[in-house]
């Protein structure tokens, strides 16, 4: 297979360049920065940022992109198991569907024409589009057989042709129709799309004004009355079709062989049309204005049972045909005509090449890969190419600040590259706001995407941490399971709470449930806090059972003993005793643990006096207790 | 196909380097004049120097960000033959309303004895670890054990390469199957001394970086190296600028886990391209490794993309329109682009 080599564009930056020096870049989120530099020794002090130009940043074709994308998440939901007969409606609904989103938003931006330039520019792109996509659906997706084959091109040109409409309404609303300068325009363009009921009424208005010449009209009228249009839900076969068109056609030569028309030249004209005169078809180039209108008028008035394989002979001889010798066919000619030569691949490529932006080629070959097209043409890489296409689309999405939303349903469903872009391009979606955060974290956590999980909690809890969010950096790392960081976050509210005496954030760290168990520190922290509750509950013998434990389960560091023992103070000195003998002794036992470490050599003479006083008092407190204690659990209760 | 603008990045001398931090809203450059600014994008697509300050006593070669689950942390490397790392403080709210920051010295590597060619991160799956590579040929290794205190760092290796470095450039695959890779690229010019680009690959066994690869059919001097983003695969593929722009496929080969020698690999070449018709100075790869650009001698920034069938092609060329610099700083133009290659300029 043949690549066409193109050749690449070449754009031009501004205000660069000028010293003819190297340029520098860096890549970034769907741009690339650009600086003048020179590797070699000696730059300008500008930085350029480029841009690919695509169609992301109207607001209109961003309703393209996400009504598309509704679309395609429906179309891949089709399940395989339904019969092949319904599926293909399904398919030709489907496209019928992207068809009108796509006519749907060109309508739009006409409405909005001449308020930017860049508008009409994507109105000549979209209908170009809805074009292209029309004929693939008739030849490729409808594969409409011979007979309705070509009513279906006849509708496709119909659509695409919409100026007939309004001269005919003009013509028809004048004060004398007949007499109308487009008179005899709109009747044989009606003629040339095959239109003969419409075209008779419109004789209709001619016949009436001159009796003389009624003989003629009602010949032409009867011809263009007669001619066979073939019904496919009818009885009637292709051959018997065939057969009675054959009859008409010669009855049309009859008459041009006898001269029925020869004192009207415009009927004239239209009995060497309705013959299929190629010479006069050509005369109506203006008319017809496009090569594959002449294309189906000439099959109409020639081989109206066209079979599929036949029309590429057809489309090219017409394209050279009208064209004529000295003009060269646009872009959008030669994909037309890849089309009617069944060549997609070349359809796909062609208008890859031609289209700034991935949508069109990506939303058309994936509903081709569905109707199992590209396998059929022997293209074996048919559905990387499906998938090669709707990465490159989504990847292009996820740039933008909203619609990388949409991406995401496109990447997960790339069987083989979506899941690691995804991971890849998730990872950069900046974090601007907590809840973008748990937009993007809702995204990993249901396709279980752990190390993004945890990297984006890690990244929004270490922010928080820089901007002393200590409650917020807590639950972030919470989230991220990551038990250093934890630990880290609950020293420092236990270091704000020896400093200011009082916890922040207590709606957190009252309802941390299990989450507490990821880390040591964090458990203190929060059955500390606990302990601190309860005593304001004034639900003393909980709390003192609490901070007992706190330091004989070894869940409290060493260094915070002292504090501990210290709130102990107020419930050893109730009136009421709360520690039992047994935990009385405990506590003593810690108090002497501590006491027995080496001391802490930083401690001023000061604090060392602190220290001292506070553990006599202690010793006291607890002493006292113990007594009040064994007195209390020696006394028989009468 | 491009649109491109302007912004003033008002060095008072060549620019050496930017880069992008990882979300794409800040940038960090550094000069020739010896310092680094750092720029925020603003809510409208404006970029707002929020810092400037000098940093080195010497050229600035390059600038590089870590990943944000360090926090806000920028290295830079100099002819001053240190590298520094730099931490942003959270300012005073009145420097906040100025939309200033500050960005502190956590610390200086003097270990080089000559000017510092490149300073890169590490994976972060490897913590926080940074490399640089020095113009004596030495490839150093650092780690800061406690990611909250950036003022400490260990040298945890020293790789001698022999040949003058210019560029690094580790593999950035997490997946368990890849040991920790580095490419190091040299700048020597003397074509007789053979593969430009060593490849070292961290061995689990004998807790060393060991050489796994020289690329010997690189024989000139090479600017710039890149791996690639891995996505899933079983092969690496690297970007070397050099006299032309080439694309290695190294695929692994398969070894014992608990050998102590390297992984071998069997190299290829997936492209060359000389269209610079020059020096190539720089080469880079997309977030997705679609894209790889490169920019050379010519003047042009060029890219390159692989299409289904991976067969690589260029699919387009920046350059200077040649036109001398507009007399108003930070002052910006719009340009647009259309199908075709001729750029319309339009002043808004």
């Amino acid at each position: 297979m043949e690549e066409v080599d193109v050749e690449p564009s070449t754009t031009l930056i501004p205000s660069a360049g000028f010293h003819r020096k190297h340029l520098g870049f860096e890549w970034g989120p769907g741009d690339l920065l650009v600086y003048e530099t020179n590797y070699k020794l000696q730059g300008s002090p500008f930085v350029h940022i480029v841009r690919r130009d695509e169609d992301i940043c109207s607001p209109i074709l961003r309703k393209l992109f996400n009504e598309s994308h509704l679309i395609f998440v429906g179309l891949q939901k089709i399940k395989e198991d339904i019969p092949s007969k319904n599926k293909k409606s399904q398919f030709v609904s489907i496209s019928k569907n992207y068809r009108s989103v796509i006519r749907a938003c060109m309508e739009e931006l006409q409405q909005n024409a001449g308020k930017r330039s860049h508008d009409t520019h994507h109105v000549s792109i979209l209908l170009a589009i809805e074009l292209i996509w029309n004929l693939c659906e008739v030849l490729f997706i409808d594969t409409a057989p011979a007979g309705s084959l070509l009513l279906h091109l006849l509708d496709w040109v119909r659509l695409h042709k919409s100026d007939v409409d309004a001269r005919a309404r003009e013509v028809l609303q004048s004060d004398s129709p007949a007499q109308h300068q487009s008179y005899w325009d709109v009747v044989i363009s009606l003629v040339l799309q095959g239109r003969t009921d419409e075209a008779r009424q419109v004789l209709s208005k001619q016949a009436s004004l001159r009796e003389e010449s009624s003989s003629v009209f009602k010949s032409m009228d009867g011809l263009l009355q007669t001619m066979p249009i073939f019904n496919p839900t009818g009885t009637q076969t292709l051959t018997e079709f065939e057969v009675k068109w054959r009859h008409w056609h010669e009855e049309c030569d009859r008459c041009l062989q006898e001269n029925t028309f020869a004192s009207n030249r415009h009927l004239e004209t239209i009995c060497k049309i309705l013959v299929g005169d190629e010479d006069t078809l050509l005369e109506q180039k203006e008319l017809l204005s496009t090569w594959y209108h002449f294309l189906v008028t000439r099959l109409l008035f020639t081989h109206p049972t066209i079979k599929p394989p036949d029309l590429h002979y057809y489309a090219q001889s017409s394209m050279n045909m009208f064209l004529g010798p000295r003009a060269s066919p646009e872009p959008l000619d030669i994909i037309l005509l890849s089309a009617f030569e069944f060549d997609l691949h070349q359809v796909i490529k062609d208008c890859s090449i031609a289209l700034n932006n991935w949508w069109f080629v990506a939303h058309l070959t994936d509903l081709l890969d569905h109707c199992k097209l590209l396998q059929s043409h022997n293209l074996h890489f048919g559905s990387n190419l499906r998938e090669f296409l709707v990465l490159e689309y989504a990847s292009g999405l996820f740039t933008h600040h909203s619609l990388w939303q949409l991406a995401v349903d496109y990447f997960d469903h790339c069987p083989e590259f979506g899941r690691v872009y995804l991971e890849l391009q998730i990872e950069r979606v900046p974090l601007d706001t907590e809840r973008k955060a748990i937009k993007v974290l809702r995204i990993c956590e249901d396709r279980q995407m752990s190390e993004q999980v945890r990297s984006i909690c890690k990244i929004m809890a270490k922010r928080a941490l820089r901007n002393n969010r200590l409650g917020s950096a807590l639950s972030w790392s919470i989230r991220a399971k990551d038990a250093a960081f934890a630990t880290l976050i609950s020293e420092r509210f236990l270091q704000d709470y020896s400093n200011k005496g009082s916890f922040t954030d207590l709606d957190l760290l009252d309802n941390l449930g299990p989450a507490m168990l990821l880390s040591d520190r964090l458990t203190f922290l929060g059955k500390y806090r606990e302990f601190h509750r309860l005593y304001g509950e004034k639900r003393f013998s909980e709390a003192a059972r609490l901070l007992l434990s706190l330091m004989t389960a070894k869940i409290a560091p060493r260094s915070l003993w002292m504090t501990l023992l210290t709130d102990a103070l107020p419930l050893l000195e109730q009136k009421e005793v709360i520690f039992s003998v047994d935990q009385t002794y405990e506590l003593m036992s810690c108090l002497e643990e501590l006491n027995s470490g080496t001391k802490d050599s930083n401690l001023t003479d000061q604090d060392e006096d602190i220290e001292s006083t506070k553990t006599e008092l202690l010793r006291l407190a607890l002493a006292r207790n113990l007594t009040m204690a064994i007195v209390k659990e020696g006394t028989i209760e009468t | 196909m491009f649109v491109a603008r302007s912004i003033a990045a008002d060095h008072k001398d060549l620019i050496h380097d930017v880069s992008y931090d990882f979300h794409g809203r800040r940038m960090a450059t550094c000069s020739s004049d010896q310092s680094m600014k750092v720029w925020d994008k603003g809510g409208n697509a404006e970029w707002n120097c929020t810092a400037s300050w000098k940093t080195h006593s010497g050229s600035v070669w390059r600038v590089t960000w870590a990943h944000p689950e360090f926090g806000q942390v920028l290295a830079s490397c100099s002819f001053d033959r240190t590298a520094i790392v730099w931490e942003e403080i959270v300012g005073e709210s009145n420097d906040k309303q100025r939309g200033q920051s500050h960005w502190i010295k956590r610390t200086t590597l003097v270990d080089s004895r000559t000017s510092v060619t490149d300073v890169k991160f590490a994976p972060k799956h490897m913590g926080l670890m940074l490399t640089t590579c020095s113009a004596d040929g030495v490839v150093r290794i650092y780690e800061a054990p406690d990611v909250m205190n950036l003022s400490q760092w260990s040298l945890q290796h020293e790789i001698s390469s022999k040949l003058s470095c210019s560029c690094i450039s580790w593999n950035p695959s997490s997946s368990r199957a890849h040991a920790p890779m580095i490419a190091v690229g040299s700048d020597d010019s003397n074509v007789t001394y053979g593969g430009k680009v060593q490849i070292y690959e961290y061995n689990e066994v004998t807790r060393k970086y060991a050489k796994a690869e020289t690329l010997m059919t690189v024989t000139d001097a090479v600017h710039d190296i890149a791996f690639a983003p891995n996505l899933g695969r079983s092969f690496h593929v690297l970007a070397i600028a050099t006299k032309d722009v080439r694309i290695f496929k190294l695929v692994p080969l398969r070894k014992d886990s608990s050998s102590s020698a390297p992984t071998k690999f069997e190299v290829q070449v997936l492209a060359q391209f000389d269209s610079h018709n020059s020096q190539v100075w720089r080469v880079s790869w997309n977030i997705t490794s679609t894209l790889l650009a490169s920019s050379g001698d010519d003047g042009c920034v060029r890219l390159w993309k692989a299409n289904y069938m991976d067969n690589w092609k260029c699919t387009g060329i920046l350059k200077g329109d040649g036109s001398p610099v507009s007399g108003q700083p930070g002052a910006l133009s719009g340009i647009l682009g259309s199908a075709t290659a001729q750029i319309i300029a339009q002043k808004h």
